[in-house]
């Protein structure tokens, strides 16, 4: 592998480092939709939650985009062990990313959205997306060369990058009247393309923390097993053709929605996996819990499997029927979001960004806290949400049903519990990333001025 | 397990089966598209500019703060829609619409009304999970 430390890995390191800003932007305004759903009308001359949604889901999608890309370039370069095949095209892709974020999240604040529901923007900002990430995957086929005995990450890397485009090109055909003017079937392709979405930048994630894993363990031995290119086909299998759990109770083909069942219920050779290597994921969790981005690797493990549990419950469209349209659903989207997505995302920012030319020492012990708070709170949070969601569920499937304001005045309780875990758990989030944004914005300056980058070692393999 | 040749057969496998999937139902989509008024057209792009789904549901699908909409408008009527889309509530602001965007939205409903029932009480769980209407 070549030095995980190299002026090369500059324009890498800012990926991670705009990203991180981004988590911080996105918990700040996720925290202030949480103080809507409290106090009903709060900032809604000026900030309503039709401006606040779409600034916080697009503030953590940049923030996973940004950091996998990072990701991706910096492991891409340490495994071939040879440059990536065009800085120029890397800085060209992160100044594009980088305006088209600020330009995005100016444009809800100026009102003006693409009014599609989860990840939305006006459609003439999805052209520089498109374009940037036309860049990256020029980029990494260049530097990846051959495919023939590759590890499992750069399969999934490939996959990822591949998916994303074709799924956000697909998730604009409503721009055509023939996809858009009927309601079922703009929903029908909206939720093919967003469903696999999600699958392809999970791709990214995952790829990278098998690298990171690979990194730790010092052995390649899993990524080129045939267990895990078993792993990564029932992902893809699952990416391509599960889409369909979303939208059970819309009224569109049936075949989608039984292929989307079956094929979902796949992920339970997934989760027998996880029960099965318990002991042996414990055992090693002992052993390495001392380095940093292993916690999260840790953390991680523990919300998988929570998050695929929920997740294969809710797939059931019997079980679906009651779920869906309530805040289970969102406590599935946080846990797979927060629990899993962003700590490995962290695991990766810290194995790229903690060798700098300042020790990450003395911030061990906020950051020991800003750990523990973030997980603790995250599962209150999660709790929370599953509670608001079988009260909701209970009203919707209730044949005397009270009006939809008392319902939501009889959620206030779990709403409470569920703003205070938001806060604490950005408190958290915060105490882990503010060390390592420290470092790295100071001795970027000192590497302007003196032109050497230093390295400081705080951890062994951390 | 797993040799080069069969990893790029399954992949191979795999994509054509996506793409087939894929583009055989943008061209068999689940409602064969009937003409669709001006004003239903309009209404839907009425819809997004505001931003509707950030609060609201249609089929379950979109925001939390509000209630789904899929069938207010056979349950409830225009005149009640029109009140809420005119004055707003505590929570939902009043965003001024003209007379035009309040009849594109009114038909924007009611087409998505008679799409089907969003209600999940209208189904029924078969012994095998699946649900029907």
């Amino acid at each position: 592998m070549a030095p995980s430390n190299s002026k090369q890995e500059a324009p890498f390191r800012l990926f991670v480092i705009a990203a991180l800003l981004l988590l911080g932007t996105g918990m700040f305004w996720g925290v202030t939709g949480g103080l809507q759903y409290l106090i009903p009308g709060f900032l809604k001359s000026y900030l309503p939650f039709q401006k606040i949604r779409p600034l916080h889901v697009s503030s953590v999608v940049f923030w996973i985009i940004f950091n996998s890309t990072g990701a991706v370039f910096t492991y891409l370069q340490q495994h071939t062990g040879k440059k990536i095949y065009s800085q120029l095209l890397i800085k060209i892709q992160l100044i594009i990313f980088s305006l088209s974020v600020i330009t995005i999240l100016i444009s809800y604040c100026a009102g003006i959205f693409g009014g599609r529901e989860y990840w939305e923007f006006h459609p003439i900002l999805a052209l520089p997306i498109v374009a940037g990430w036309i860049l990256f995957l020029i980029n990494f086929i260049k530097s990846a060369g051959s495919f023939r005995n590759q590890p499992v990450y750069v399969w999934m890397w490939f996959t990822g990058i591949l998916f994303f485009l074709f799924t956000f090109l697909e998730s604009y055909l409503w721009i055509f009247p023939y996809f858009r003017n009927n309601v079922v079937n703009d929903m029908t392709v909206q939720w093919k393309s967003y469903g696999s979405m999600v699958g392809s930048w999970n791709m990214l994630i995952y790829g990278s923390s098998i690298f990171l894993m690979d990194k730790i363990s010092n052995s390649k031995n899993y990524s080129h097993s045939s267990m895990a290119f078993l792993l990564y086909f029932i992902g893809l299998f699952n990416l391509m053709f599960n889409w369909g759990h979303h939208i059970y109770t819309l009224p569109t083909h049936n075949y989608i929605k039984h292929i989307s069942y079956a094929i979902s219920m796949t992920e339970l050779f997934i989760l027998g996996r996880i029960i099965f290597n318990w002991r042996a994921s414990v055992s090693a969790a002992k052993k390495n819990f001392h380095k940093t981005a292993y916690r999260f690797l840790v953390a991680a493990d523990a919300w998988i499997f929570l998050t695929l549990l929920l997740a294969i419950i809710i797939s059931v469209p019997g079980i679906n029927l009651y779920t869906h349209g309530t805040h289970i659903t969102v406590a599935h989207t946080m846990g797979a979001t927060i629990g899993i997505n962003s700590f490995l995302l962290l695991a990766i920012a810290f194995d790229i960004l903690n060798d700098t030319c300042l020790s990450f020492e003395p911030y061990k012990k906020l950051f020991n806290r800003g750990y523990w708070l973030a997980n603790i709170s995250l599962f209150v949070f999660w709790i929370s949400l599953i509670g608001a969601g079988v009260v909701k569920a209970k009203w919707q499937l209730s044949t005397s049903q009270i009006p939809f304001s008392s319902m939501m005045l009889q959620l206030r309780p779990f709403f409470i519990v569920f703003f205070i875990s938001a806060v604490v758990m950005m408190t958290g989030f915060l105490c882990i990333i503010y060390p390592l944004l420290k470092n790295n914005v100071l001795c970027y300056f000192k590497f302007k001025t003196t032109g050497k980058i230093q390295t400081h070692y705080y951890s062994p393999a951390a | 397990m797993f040799t080069e040749k069969r990893k790029n057969i399954i992949a191979a496998l795999l994509i054509v089966a996506f793409l087939s999937y894929s583009f055989f139902l943008y061209f068999s989509l689940p409602v064969k598209n009937k003409s669709v008024s001006k004003e239903t057209s309009k209404g839907k792009l009425v819809w997004q500019q505001y931003n509707c789904n950030a609060c609201h549901q249609v089929y379950g699908l979109g925001g939390y703060l509000g209630p789904d909409l899929t069938n207010t408008y056979s349950l409830r009527g225009p005149a009640y829609i029109k009140a809420f889309l005119q004055n707003g509530t505590a929570t939902m602001p009043n965003f001024n619409l003209n007379g035009k965007e309040v009849n594109a939205l009114l038909a924007y409903l009611r087409d998505i009304a008679a799409s089907g029932k969003g209600d999940p009480r209208t189904f029924t769980i078969n012994n095998n999970g699946t649900i029907q209407q």
